[in-house]
């Protein structure tokens, strides 16, 4: 057996949960490892969400998530700055069709105001189309919270555990944890077989949070995965709307939301499914068709001919609504970030420092680092710069004159980034997510063979090795 | 006994009718097409294009089968276009694997 | 900033015949930018034969077709920019351009965009399931295969009909791969005939009409597909669904232009050809651009690529020499039967005949075109039969022409 690594605190999950936590405690001067069991970091809820920072007028004050989403939403936008991670504070609107509709809105700004939720206002009808010339003749009055915001939730996720890792974390990934034993300290096992161990232990294992908390001798709670789908369109429709747009949740359902992305394309979704397995982000003709329908309710402009491409991803929630963060009171050494929903990503970075504070509780010396870095620099997108900048990039490296994405105008020199900047990507989709190459509306027709090719060059794998996702999801077939 | 078929040998895809007891062809538009269907009922033929690797570069060179062969024998040449290779340089027309199934197999791309 | 008198946006045969014809047309300067490392473009992965049969009198692979006109750009010495990406065309005919030394700015006096298409990918089909690798467009497997020589699966399912997807079929079955199927959503095929006989039939390989792929299955790589039958407006007939284990799903759904350059330009665009608005030159609404080939228009045929860029590259070569040319004041139409018709505008130029592109709405059998001004009757041609995969050509003698009065409809009727 290899050496076994030892660690100050282990986290199970790098999505957005546990990459904020690593970053938090990389504040220290702590070791911090990070597990995951898949070939990339935000691979599960982290990956396909709405992207939307909530404003925090939805959760039920008293609650955890009350307390921490407005809270958190100042934290999380100084965080998006530090990290450069695309980002934009478009407010939201919640659309009322109705005089029964307008009731709930009353509602949500009372308990706004209460979660402490900044510049909430109510606009008729009319004042809502003038502020998003789309909406539907039908709307008669919105909710307009204007510190609500949009960011890409796995971009969020990779720069925050590249930043973590840049101040000295360890990322180790296709570690899908089968047994963790508490003595004196956690040690945990492999599917491979690989070991480490912790003095202290955060689950941050999302939709799998529940079966980590049963390997650990606490499994309290039980996960019940909630399917969304979702409908990504082309750049074209991105001016569409500029808020993000909710309808009311009434007796039929939570309705969909239409929103810009950080990217500049509009999402349309979620539904909201129960499945049995939190892996499950299979799409449905159904779901999707639901998803188109829904939006037109808010939106009748939206043009599902323009769809560049749709997609599911599972919340992680729990029966008892709110988060759970708390020390498991069996093990010691033992916190669960776990049922981690909506409004998860607003509140993640209060939410990391919750924990923080949980593990700090549970006698986890907090010594400052002084060489933290809060910055992670900017990736060198081509698509943001101009001309002239683009001309300083080439003549510095030739690589970034090289276009390999047309679609969304991607250089070589960025993939070469992609794969060797912290958390380094393996695949073809982790290139994708960290350079958008391949997100386009050819969705990587041009641009995958050269993708592969780049990733043997730079990686030393052989083409019949690359994979989409890890795993088995080979790109090519062997030659017999 | 009357065969119907499509002719290939140009995009306008004609439809023809065979009598095979007199080889009779009906429905063709120019004499090419009578040639094919005749050619299509006692001995078909079809050009195989597909690549060979090459020794000396990264890559492949593409290549046809310089006259049709028998539609019976294209994956034995298939067979031997894959177990080939090639060195480059290499010019259009060149031949790269001689006698197979008849013909020659030549290279259709220029590689420096 | 350099200076060209006409800089061809996109190498392959459309840009290629396109920089030729205007530099026998007497303009000399001219540049071409391609974004590869060869000429030649999308041909140098169509390893096939079927090319050149009706503009050069043989039947030649893609990679040969290519070389032909790869050779009249070089003899000629015209430059080439290679591995040059362009990135944005202006009205004022600046064309920027990056490439490994830089980014780039010429000034052209006349611009021909000829960019081609991209396929449609699975998104915009809306195919539910999972999202697993083994997920391919025909033309991304068919590079992989015949450019870098990959094996990109054994066993496949392809969706659509279309040329690609027909001949990546027999390539497949020719490399040893087992293609389980042909989807076709529509009821007939997208697909020239003979390549259904040479690419399908051949191999035995069952083409599915109205049938479509419901559902993608595999986490990590493809484990199958559902098909399934539709109905009249392509919905899934939920009993006909059909589980085939496969490890590949290939796409061949449609051609798109790539007119992203067109559109940054400010050039209004067809909504039913996808491609530029244009006039008997291939001359858009901004004066001095022209677009040929399958920017323009998705074309079935090579050769019919090349004899547009060479309208086109002549219009940019007469614009450069500024011969004067009569205004394009005629629209043309689309009538029964006719799902478009290309140039979209044309003038009483009667010093010439005139050639409408145009395809029908479904398939034909015997069919009569009719082109009319009005009440007149300006040409007709009867077909023995019309497809939507094949584009025809009527040709209207410039002495009907001079009795043109008004828009010019095209129709057709079917023939007993």
């Amino acid at each position: 057996m290899n050496q076994i690594n030892h660690y100050d605190v282990l986290i199970a999950g790098a999505g957005v949960t546990g990459g904020l936590l690593a970053r938090e405690l990389t504040r220290y001067r702590l070791s911090v490892c990070v597990l995951e069991k898949e070939n990339d970091v935000a691979m599960g809820a982290s990956k396909a969400n709405s992207g939307i920072i909530h404003g925090g007028f939805d959760p039920e004050p008293g609650t955890l998530k009350a307390k921490l989403n407005a809270k958190g939403v100042p934290m999380l936008y100084e965080t998006l700055r530090e990290l450069h991670v695309p980002h934009k504070n478009n407010g939201s609107l919640v659309l009322a069709f109705g005089k029964e509709e307008e009731k709930t809105l009353a509602l949500l700004l009372e308990r706004g105001q209460k979660n402490g939720v900044p510049d909430l206002r109510l606009l008729s009808g009319d004042e809502a189309r003038a502020l998003e010339p789309n909406l539907s003749s039908e709307v008669t009055g919105a909710l307009l919270a204007p510190s609500a915001g949009i960011v890409s939730p796995y971009e969020l996720a990779i720069a925050a555990i590249g930043n973590a890792m840049d101040n000295g974390a360890t990322l180790l990934r296709n570690f899908a944890v089968t047994a963790i034993e508490k003595t004196d300290r956690f040690t945990v096992t492999a599917a491979d077989g690989r070991q480490v161990t912790g003095r202290y232990f955060v689950n941050c294992a999302g939709g799998f949070a529940d079966r980590i908390a049963e390997m650990a001798g606490d499994g309290f709670f039980t996960i019940l995965p909630r399917a969304g789908e979702y409908l990504l369109l082309d750049k074209a429709e991105g001016a569409a709307v500029s808020h993000t747009i909710f309808q009311v949740p009434t007796k039929n359902g939570k309705g969909v939301l239409v929103t810009p992305t950080a990217d500049g394309n509009l999402l349309l979704g979620p539904t909201a499914v129960p499945v049995d397995d939190p892996a499950d982000t299979a799409t449905t003709a159904p779901g999707l068709e639901t998803v188109a329908t829904l939006a037109r309710k808010s939106v009748p402009s939206v043009n599902t001919r323009n769809v560049i491409t749709s997609f599911a991803g599972v919340r992680a929630s729990e029966k008892g609504g709110d988060f759970i963060l708390r020390a498991s009171e069996k093990i010691p050494g033992l916190v669960h970030a776990a049922a981690i929903d909506s409004p998860g990503l607003s509140s993640c970075v209060a939410i990391a420092r919750y924990v923080v504070n949980i593990l700090k509780e549970q006698g986890l010396i907090l010594t400052e680092n002084p060489d933290f870095n809060p910055i992670r620099e900017d990736v060198h997108a081509f698509r943001h710069m101009n001309d002239r900048e683009r001309d300083g990039y080439i003549k510095a490296n030739p690589a970034y004159g090289r276009i390999i994405c047309r679609c969304e105008t991607v250089s070589e020199g960025e993939i070469v980034d992609a794969l060797h900047r912290n958390p380094p990507a393996l695949d073809v989709d982790g290139v994708k997510r960290r350079t958008r190459s391949g997100m386009g509306r050819c969705q990587g027709g041009f641009c995958a063979p050269y993708v592969m090719r780049l990733i043997a060059r730079e990686t030393g794998l052989p083409m019949q090795k690359i994979t989409k996702k890890g795993g088995a999801s080979r790109m090519l077939t062997e030659e017999e | 006994m009357m065969k119907q078929m499509t002719c290939i040998i140009c995009p306008r895809g004609c439809s023809l009718t065979v009598n095979t007891d007199d080889m009779t062809v009906t429905g063709n538009t120019c004499p090419k097409g009578k040639q094919y269907a005749t050619l299509e009922c006692t001995h078909p033929v079809r050009t195989v294009t597909s690549t060979i690797k090459l020794a000396n570069r990264d890559g492949m060179v593409s290549v046809k089968t310089k006259d049709p062969v028998a539609k019976a024998d294209i994956f034995d040449v298939m067979r031997q276009i894959r177990a080939a290779s090639a060195e480059a340089p290499i010019k259009i027309g060149d031949v790269l694997l001689a006698d197979v199934a008849g013909t020659d197999i030549i290279a259709t791309k220029n590689v420096e | 900033m350099p200076e060209f008198d006409i800089v061809v946006v996109g190498g392959g045969p459309a840009g290629m015949a396109a920089a030729v014809a205007a530099y026998d047309r007497g303009v000399t300067n001219i540049a071409v930018l391609d974004r590869e490392e060869a000429l030649g473009g999308i041909l140098k992965q169509c390893i096939h034969n079927g090319f050149g049969l009706h503009k050069l009198g043989r039947e030649l692979t893609g990679p040969e077709y290519a070389a032909v006109y790869e050779e009249q750009v070089i003899n000629r010495g015209i430059t080439v920019f290679y591995e040059t990406m362009v990135t944005a065309v202006s009205k004022e005919k600046i064309v920027t351009a990056q490439n490994a030394s830089g980014v780039l700015k010429f000034k052209a006096k006349a611009v021909v965009l000829a960019m081609g298409c991209r396929e449609r990918s699975r998104g915009a089909l809306n195919i539910s399931g999972t999202r697993p690798a083994g997920v391919y467009s025909a033309g991304t497997a068919q590079k992989l295969m015949n450019c870098e020589g990959f094996a990109v699966g054994k066993r496949a399912v392809i969706l659509g009909s279309g040329d690609i997807g027909l001949i990546m079929a027999r390539r497949l079955s020719l490399e040893g791969a087992k293609v389980e199927a042909v989807c076709e959503i529509m009821p007939y095929s997208g697909g020239l005939t003979r390549n259904i006989v040479q690419c399908l039939e051949d191999y035995g390989i069952p083409l599915y009409l109205s049938t479509t792929v419901a559902e993608i299955h595999g986490r990590e790589r493809v484990e199958g597909v559902t098909i399934a039958k539709v109905d009249e407006n392509r919905r899934v007939i939920e009993e006909t669904k059909q589980y085939i284990p496969c490890d590949t799903l290939l796409l061949s759904v449609g051609l798109i232009p790539e007119n992203e350059l067109t559109r940054g330009a400010g050039i209004p665009i067809d909504s039913v050809t996808n491609g530029a608005v244009v006039d008997e030159h291939r001359q858009t609404a901004v004066p001095g651009i022209f677009a040929c080939g399958n920017v323009l228009q998705v074309h079935d045929l090579v050769d019919y690529v090349s004899d547009e860029a060479e309208i086109a590259g002549i219009g940019a070569a007469d614009f450069v020499l500024q011969q004067s040319q009569t205004a394009a004041n005629l629209p043309t139409k689309a009538g029964f039967g006719v799902r478009y018709v290309l140039p979209q505008r044309v003038s009483q130029d009667t010093s010439k005949d005139l050639d409408l592109f145009l395809r029908v709405t479904q398939p034909f059998g015997k069919v009569r075109f009719t082109v009319r001004s009005g009440d007149t009757v300006l040409a007709t041609a009867v077909r023995l039969k019309a497809a939507p995969g094949e584009m025809e050509k009527l040709t209207i003698k410039n002495a009907a022409l001079s009795q043109a009065t008004d828009a010019l409809t095209v129709e057709l009727e079917e023939l007993a």
